[in-house]
């Protein structure tokens, strides 16, 4: 089993920021687009690099995915910046008809997704943006899981030509995945092998993933851990092969259990090979206020309420077996 | 002299143009028994004064459209006016138009990129989008130093949708000034009028207060549209967008379809299609 250690904790949305910049350098059609929150999702260097490339909307979300859609008409690759709620939920017809169904290259960057905003409670946590966004015909979905991930896969969607839908969060996370990776959309990350129970992970619980197959190695069970970056399209390669060794899975994400990474895996089982399989996600609710560690543990996201779930379905593929 | 006459002269080619665009709408409705008439025949004499004589454009078309003007049919549900125009102007063969609103159709009921058909570049019909997806292609032209202007069309009852007016108060403050748009107040909606539905107020006033360059047309004047647009153009990049207020009569040119929002969305059945052609009559041929 591959050890995970890390020397310092950052957070996905500074990795956002810092690949924003590196792909400005790198394509002079790199936009961005902001509504009033460039601090929190750390557009300011791009700004100061930048400053003729980047467009401050003000508090206009809507007007911020029609003017991203029009930007490209010329050959532009805007970048919009907001929270994961008011880029998703909020503009939902913007992006479909301006957005997606126009085929336009434009990258939604959605920051504060998930529980793990925190204190400022169930406004503000989107618990079902990966769901709304996976059923644009041709959107692209990615929930990168550390700070280095999140630079790469900015700097892979502005090569990258159509809409994407880009989702990272606000805690200070630990820095585990390499600096300069490269970062393949739709291919699944091994982060560890192992041969009883498969775990497929994406965006903070990748971590939490990692924490529980330490204490399951020490319980004697070999669980298989795979970063599922992209949501869509799903790697449904590494999924069936991951499945056919270890015959029962268990996902985790920071999402509504409803329209997530688990049913896009589900969905995969029930076509091709039927399996056991728990989901550890957002049980149909809202969020509220609290710390993100508070969250994560009370909605159970947290690396305990991992090991539980493959457990359980440890047992389920036991009881099938006989 | 010479120019006033050839002037004159290009003035009734284009009537006879937009004789036959209105003829073209009536035949596609009537076609698939489903569309938008009355906003079409509306809008027609200001699409035909646009792509024949105010617009810089390519029917060789290209999606980024460097160098040349662009159009933004934000109220996409009059489609058979646009469509006819872009066939009537050589985007695509006007043969294509009878295929409108039919299964398999590049023509769908409300425009899209979708299909590839060439002309359009932004999906519309969900009302408000398209006056902020126009500010992002005027911010690119700038951006890449291209000198083409942007134009954009409005229904009225579309100015009720909020995202308009985040686009209104977005173009002054950054002077988007290579943007010319048009509302057809024709003062009709789906549910009636825009004063019993719900009233727009001042318009000229409300888009002054926004920092606009407000103007206002007779739409359903050829020459005056012309004129007018001409002015426009020759406002931009004055530091201001530019709005006209285009007054027009829903159903324009066809008598029975005329004043009333009950052709909004309507087709004709046999008899009122041979009615309706009896008095657009034009020395162009029907596709």
């Amino acid at each position: 089993m591959k050890k995970y250690t890390y020397t310092e904790s950052k957070d996905t949305r500074s990795g956002f920021g810092a690949g924003l910049v590196e792909a400005g350098r790198k394509n002079k059609d790199v936009v961005a687009l902001c509504a009033d929150l460039v601090g929190s999702l750390k557009m300011g260097d791009f700004i100061k690099e930048f400053p003729e490339r980047f467009v401050q909307v003000g508090i206009a979300e809507a007007n911020m995915m029609g003017i991203a859609a029009g930007m490209t008409i010329g050959g532009k690759i805007p970048f919009t910046g907001t929270f994961a709620n008011f880029s998703t939920g909020r503009v939902y017809d913007q992006i479909r008809q301006s957005i997606a169904y126009s085929d336009k290259n434009v990258k939604i960057c959605a920051s504060h997704a998930g529980l793990t905003l925190g204190e400022d409670g169930a406004t503000h946590q989107i618990l079902e943006d990966i769901g709304m966004m996976k059923m644009l015909p041709g959107m692209t979905v990615i929930n990168p899981c550390d700070y280095n991930q999140t630079k790469a896969a900015t700097m892979a969607i502005a090569e990258y030509e159509g809409p994407v839908y880009l989702r990272f969060g606000r805690p200070v996370i630990p820095v585990f995945t390499p600096a300069d990776q490269e970062f393949v959309i739709g291919k699944a990350w091994m982060v560890n092998e192992g041969t009883d129970v498969s775990i497929f992970a994406t965006g903070h619980l990748v971590w939490e993933a990692i924490k529980a197959g330490e204490k399951l190695a020490e319980m004697g069970i070999s669980a298989e851990i795979i970063n599922i970056h992209t949501i869509k399209p799903l790697d449904a390669e590494a999924v069936l092969k991951s499945v056919a060794k270890t015959g029962c899975v268990v996902s985790a994400e920071e999402h509504n259990r409803l329209g997530g990474l688990g049913d896009s895996i589900a969905q995969l089982l029930a076509q091709n090979t039927p399996l056991p399989m728990e989901y550890v996600a957002v049980n149909d609710s809202f969020g509220e206020s609290g710390t993100p560690e508070q969250l994560m543990k009370k909605y159970g996201l947290d690396d305990a309420h991992i090991v539980a779930a493959v457990q359980k379905v440890l047992e389920r593929k036991k009881a099938l077996a006989k | 002299m010479q120019t006033e006459e050839k002037e004159t002269l290009q003035l009734e080619e284009l009537e006879q143009v937009a004789k036959q665009v209105r003829r073209d709408i009536v035949r596609m409705v009537h076609g698939c028994q489903s569309g938008h008439p009355g906003g079409s025949l509306g809008c027609t004499d200001f699409l035909v004064a646009l792509y024949f004589k105010v617009m810089t454009h390519s029917p060789e078309f290209n999606m980024n459209g460097e160098g040349e003007d662009l159009f933004f049919l934000s109220n996409g549900h009059i489609s058979p006016v646009w469509y006819s125009v872009l066939a009537r102007a050589g985007y695509f063969d006007v043969s294509e138009l009878k295929t409108f609103r039919k299964l398999d159709s590049r023509l769908q009921g409300h425009p899209t990129t979708h299909e590839e058909l060439p002309g359009v570049r932004i999906a519309s019909g969900s009302l408000g989008q398209g006056l902020s997806v126009a500010i992002g292609a005027a911010l690119t032209k700038k951006l890449n130093n291209d000198p083409g202007l942007v134009f954009t069309l409005h229904g009225d009852g579309e100015l009720q949708e909020g995202q308009i007016w985040e686009a209104a108060l977005f173009a002054p403050h950054n002077k988007v000034d290579n943007l010319i748009s048009t509302i057809d107040v024709n003062g009709q909606q789906i549910d009636g009028p825009t004063n019993k539905v719900l009233d727009l107020g001042n318009l000229r006033a409300k888009w002054e207060a926004f920092g606009w360059d407000v103007m206002e047309m007779n739409g359903n004047d050829l020459g005056n549209v012309i004129q007018t647009l001409e002015l426009a153009k020759a406002k931009a990049y004055k530091g201001k967008p530019i709005m006209i207020l285009m007054q027009t009569n829903m159903g324009h040119g066809v008598d029975f379809m005329m004043g009333s929002h009950k052709w909004h969305g309507v087709a004709p059945n046999d008899e009122q299609l041979s009615l309706a052609l009896g008095q657009l009559t034009s020395n162009m041929q029907d596709y």
